[in-house]
């Protein structure tokens, strides 16, 4: 009988999950609310979300062949398709094809490669990409559009879709499109109409809810979302801190100013089911590489990420804060690591070993 | 325009000056940068540097003369501490992590000549003349001066075995991503 | 009983069922029996027998050396045929101290102290015996039994907690035993409480032993000492920190002992060890081992006496059915590698594992750390491993240390739920063994100077020695010519 293979140290037994399988979850936790958006949005929506993913992968397999490492195993993890999923999930459903392709490889090259490869990036590779593009492009990433659902009166043909994908001017973008709910209301209560009033001009709450309405490709469907929140909090990849915090912040202030003054203060329902506010929080902020790991850290960096979505939101130039939110939190992860460790057992917060009461003799 | 350049002249001027003064009366002083780094080394002014003793040495190391990979008795722990002393970032890599090794008397060649423990540094020879000589190893360093100075060879360096109380785990291997 | 709880802890398969129901079967007495001389944390037992000497089961042949020791005794009757360097159950496979003796089949017992009566003996008494019946933890930690008795004298002590988890998958044999010696494991129990002079005694027991639970209920249902506690199933429950922590909501205090709150932890095999040391006069020269995996053909709990090379025991076992990926001795969490199957049993071998593919860890495949937190949220001990693991990698064993590298108890939590695959667990071994290391090195070298400094000075007093010769003589030399002078001037004014 052999001995023992080269010293490995213990221990011999291991749980299953892989980072590919972290991956797959994440994905199948995106599929239903990303399927009800690509329906919503149809033959364009598709397009594009084939177009940036297909982008992310190749960008990434570019970068790994020039820095002359092995392709296939970094590819086969499913980061880059991953990331290419969640930027397409925040661009406007209809906009042009070289948005996504652009995105893909900033957030590939710039918000990955750059750092150094999986597990060392600093900020959300997906936000970087997005608020790139949105600085650059604002023209292009506002443009959003009512829904066309692939099986309604208003829906587009496919040849018609892969004009507007690959077509290269807006111009029939133009025509059609429309606000998001939040970029609306943000402009009705900048022009003195109570919120509600504005709201109710544009859209039903029962489109609202279930995602009817103008908005990013995977924005829109808040339940769908949320089940896809839940899927990954029971599957154990993510932790309540985040989400919980995140929610819990807008929602309280969200509530605290609209008892303030609830005609240019939208409520708190109204807050967290909008925009990219349960992609954020469930899919966004979680990203394991750039959150904090101790529990108490999650809380700080979701009640920071709320704070700054509601405060950018409410008072500065965009009607959307969530990728700049996440971003500028993601800088402030390194610090929360350092500072908000979880008490190691015998010892103080402050590291002191506990001071026992009974003395030794 | 003109107050442009003015404003940003004046703050050029400003800083430089700032600067002068910072080079001046905030230097690190290089007297005790030597008094450190001669702390640090062995001590055993064995001359395997090439340096006439570990002052010399030290002296040679502050200035930035020497590499900091030049002491063998002080390993690769010393290289890494003097780094980090120095402020300079070195490729350890090619240094051997040599095994410790102390000397050892062949008691069948040895004459009793006195030549060797008369050159340790350390007095980890024992012996008189005539007498036959043997080493006390736990104060062998291996700076290998005895070995120079046997006229029959019967010194010699020996590895230190690893013993159970010296054994460790070794570092796992780093990652390859082509598994 | 109140409990309270630990944090994190991993939830691996029990696989216990392999072995659970086996019960404790004697291993026929092997020729050869490999004693090492250093089965305990300490100090290694010094020689009193040579070669060629007879002697009986039990019989002393290894006297402890120093305060923190234990003896070793013969654990059949045979011949010392050697005493020499043979492969240790070490990891590294590197030899160490050990006698061998070829035993003649007889296994006769030598002259045994007598019984002490467990209700009059004095605490000091209860502890010399166990010193010298060589009893040690047999949990693994292997730490002499006796010191940790006399505890009582330096800390205000209030509770024996007995170690009955048994938090490893795979291993049976404390289990067992608690099962087949209920009484004489509740009366080692006693023992040792009159010992520590404590007024209670807790056995804690994990939830997925019902059986052995219900047995030492009922073996203590009299009893006002000593109580019957279940705790859940958890690992690291096995722990003494932790369970100290299940059971009085206490945490011991960073680089202490339990008994700076009052607790003294031992495992329930010792307890079974202190009873047959007091009640009958046995040392300590067999214990129970369990040999389990998938690559095993059967199973099995076996009773071996102390040196009995590993190979037996697998063969006893009737060998293994596939190629094992894994030889451990002890449980697969914190085990280690088996170097060789000629190693033999020490007093801390509670477990043979041989260990098939599939239910081997994925070691090949290790990717980056994606900083996902399952270390965090696994580690018992609130560390964040793979911060402590960056800073290993890089050398940086100063910052590890600060992170809390001396607070890990090793016990591979965090390694076992690592999606990455990041031998986590090696990292910190490492570390410790390194700072050990450079701790070594830069004693040597402060030792080094001291005996530089130390030479100089003697050369310097030789040759201030020689200076001060040297100025005598001149001075002498100048005397005696002075001398002359004024003898010459005499004998010219003489002469005159």
């Amino acid at each position: 009988m052999s001995t023992s293979p080269p010293l490995i140290g213990g221990p011999y037994l291991k749980q299953s999950p892989s980072v590919s399988h972290i991956m797959l979850v994440v994905m199948l936790a995106l599929t239903p609310a990303t399927l009800y958006g690509l329906f919503q949005f149809g033959w364009p929506a598709v397009n594009l979300f084939a177009v940036t993913i297909v982008s992310a992968m190749a960008a990434e397999a570019v970068w790994l062949k020039m820095a002359g490492q092995p392709i296939k195993p970094a590819l086969s993890d499913g980061s880059a398709f991953l990331t290419g999923w969640l930027l397409v999930l925040t661009l406007p459903p209809w906009a042009p094809w070289w948005i996504g392709a652009l995105g893909s490889v900033i957030a590939i090259w710039l918000g990955k490669q750059v750092f150094g490869g999986l597990g060392q990036n600093l900020f959300n590779p997906a936000m970087v990409a997005r608020v790139v593009l949105l600085i650059s492009f604002p023209v292009q990433m506002t443009a959003f559009i009512a829904p066309h659902p692939l099986a309604g009166p208003a829906t587009i043909d496919f040849m018609e879709g892969i004009a507007i994908t690959f077509g290269y001017g807006t111009a029939h973008v133009d025509t059609l499109s429309s606000a998001s709910v939040l970029g609306h209301l943000k402009t009705e209560i900048g022009r003195g109409t109570a919120w509600s009033e504005a709201f109710a001009d544009t859209f039903n709450m029962r489109g609202f809810v279930f995602g009817a309405v103008p908005g990013s490709l995977g924005e829109t469907s808040a339940p769908l979302l949320l089940l896809g929140g839940l899927l990954l909090w029971g599957a154990r990849i993510i932790t309540w801190h985040i989400p919980l915090a995140m929610l819990g912040s807008i929602a309280v202030l969200a509530a605290l100013f609209n008892a303030i003054d609830p005609l240019i203060y939208p409520s708190a329902l109204v807050h967290i089911l909008s925009g990219a506010t349960l992609l954020g929080a469930f899919f966004i902020a979680t990203d394991l590489v750039t959150s904090p790991v101790s529990p108490l850290g999650k809380v700080v960096f979701g009640v920071g990420c709320g704070v700054l979505v509601y405060v950018i939101r409410t008072w500065a130039g965009y009607p959307e804060g969530v990728a700049f939110a996440v971003l500028i939190m993601n800088a402030a992860t390194p610090l929360i690591d350092r500072y908000l460790k979880p008490r190691v057992y015998g010892r103080t917060r402050r590291g002191q070993p506990l001071a026992y009461k009974e003395p030794s003799k | 325009m003109i107050s442009a350049i003015l404003s940003l002249a004046l703050l050029g001027l400003g800083l430089g000056v700032m600067l002068g003064f910072a080079a001046k009366y905030l230097k690190v002083e290089a007297g005790a940068l030597v008094q450190d780094i001669e702390q640090m080394l062995p001590g055993s002014q064995c001359g395997q540097c090439g340096y006439p003793g570990c002052s010399p040495a030290a002296e040679a190391l502050a200035g930035g003369q020497a590499a900091i990979t030049m002491c063998p008795p002080g390993g690769r722990a010393l290289a890494q501490a003097l780094a980090d002393k120095l402020g300079v970032s070195a490729d350890l890599s090619a240094m051997e992590d040599q095994a410790p090794q102390v000397a050892f008397v062949n008691e069948h060649l040895c004459i009793g000549c006195t030549k060797c423990f008369k050159r340790c540094p350390t007095d980890a020879l024992v012996g008189a003349n005539r007498q036959i000589h043997v080493v006390i190893k736990d104060a062998c360093t291996g700076c290998g001066k005895c070995v120079d100075v046997c006229p029959t060879e019967s010194v010699r360096m020996r590895d230190v075995p690893v013993s159970l109380e010296t054994w460790h785990w070794p570092k796992p291997d780093q990652l390859s991503l082509a598994s | 009983m109140k409990l309270f709880r630990i944090r994190g802890g991993v939830h691996p398969e029990g696989r216990k069922r392999l072995s659970e129901d086996k019960p404790i079967e004697d291993l026929p007495l092997p020729e050869l029996l490999h004693v090492p001389l250093q089965q305990h944390i300490g100090a290694p037992a010094v020689v009193i027998v040579k070669k060629g000497d007879l002697v009986k089961k039990g019989q002393v042949i290894a006297t402890a050396q120093g305060h923190i020791s234990a003896p070793v005794h013969a654990p059949s009757s045979g011949q010392i045929v050697g005493l020499g360097r043979y492969t240790a159950p070490h990891p590294s496979g590197l030899p160490g101290r050990t006698l061998t003796i070829r035993t003649d089949g007889k296994d006769q017992w030598a002259a045994l102290p007598p019984p002490l009566d467990p209700f009059t003996a004095s605490p000091e008494e209860i502890a010399k015996r166990v010193s010298d019946s060589g009893i040690v933890g047999m949990g693994g930690a292997t730490f002499p039994s006796a010191v940790k008795l006399n505890l009582g004298a330096r800390f205000d002590l209030h509770t024996l907690i007995i170690n009955g988890a048994e938090c490893e998958p795979y291993l049976t044999c404390d289990d067992r035993l608690m099962r087949e010696h209920s009484a004489d494991v509740i009366a080692g129990v006693r023992i040792m409480a009159r010992a520590l002079k404590v007024e209670r005694a807790i056995i804690a027991i994990e939830a997925n032993k019902p059986d052995a639970i219900r047995r030492l209920r009922h073996a203590a249902q009299n009893d006002d000492v000593v109580t019957v506690v279940e705790v859940p199933t958890r690992y690291p429950m096995g722990s003494e920190k932790h369970l100290t922590q299940t059971l009085l909501g206490k945490e011991t205090p960073a680089r202490g002992l339990t008994a700076d709150i009052g607790v003294v932890v031992h495992n329930a095999a010792t307890a079974f060890a202190v009873f047959e040391a007091v009640t009958l006069g046995k040392p300590l020269v067999s214990r129970i081992v369990t040999v389990s995996g998938e690559a095993i053909t059967r199973p099995c709990n076996l009773r071996v006496p102390i040196g009995t090379p590993v190979a037996k025991l697998i063969e006893h076992a009737g060998d293994v059915k596939v190629e094992p990926e894994r030889l451990l001795l002890g449980g697969p969490m914190m085990g280690q590698p088996l170097s060789d199957l000629k190693v033999p049993v020490v007093k801390g071998t509670n477990g043979v594992l041989a260990l098939a593919g599939l239910e081997a860890s994925a070691m090949a495949h290790r990717t980056s750390c994606i900083r996902c937190a399952s270390c965090v949220d696994a580690c018992p001990c609130g560390l964040v491993p793979l911060d402590m693991a960056a800073a290993i990698r890089k050398e940086e064993m100063e910052i590890a240390t600060k992170s809390g590298l001396m607070d890990c108890v090793g016990c591979g939590s965090c390694a076992y739920v690592c999606p990455s695959n990041i031998p986590l667990v090696q990292y910190f071994n490492y570390a410790k063994g390194r700072i050990t290391y450079l701790q070594r090195a830069e004693h040597k070298q402060k030792e080094t100077k001291r005996l530089a400094d130390l030479r100089n000075e003697r050369l310097e007093r030789l040759a201030q020695a020689k200076r001060e010769a040297m100025a005598k003589r001149k001075a002498e030399q100048a005397r005696k010519k002075a001398e002359k002078a004024a003898q010459e001037q005499q004998q010219e004014i003489a002469s005159a």
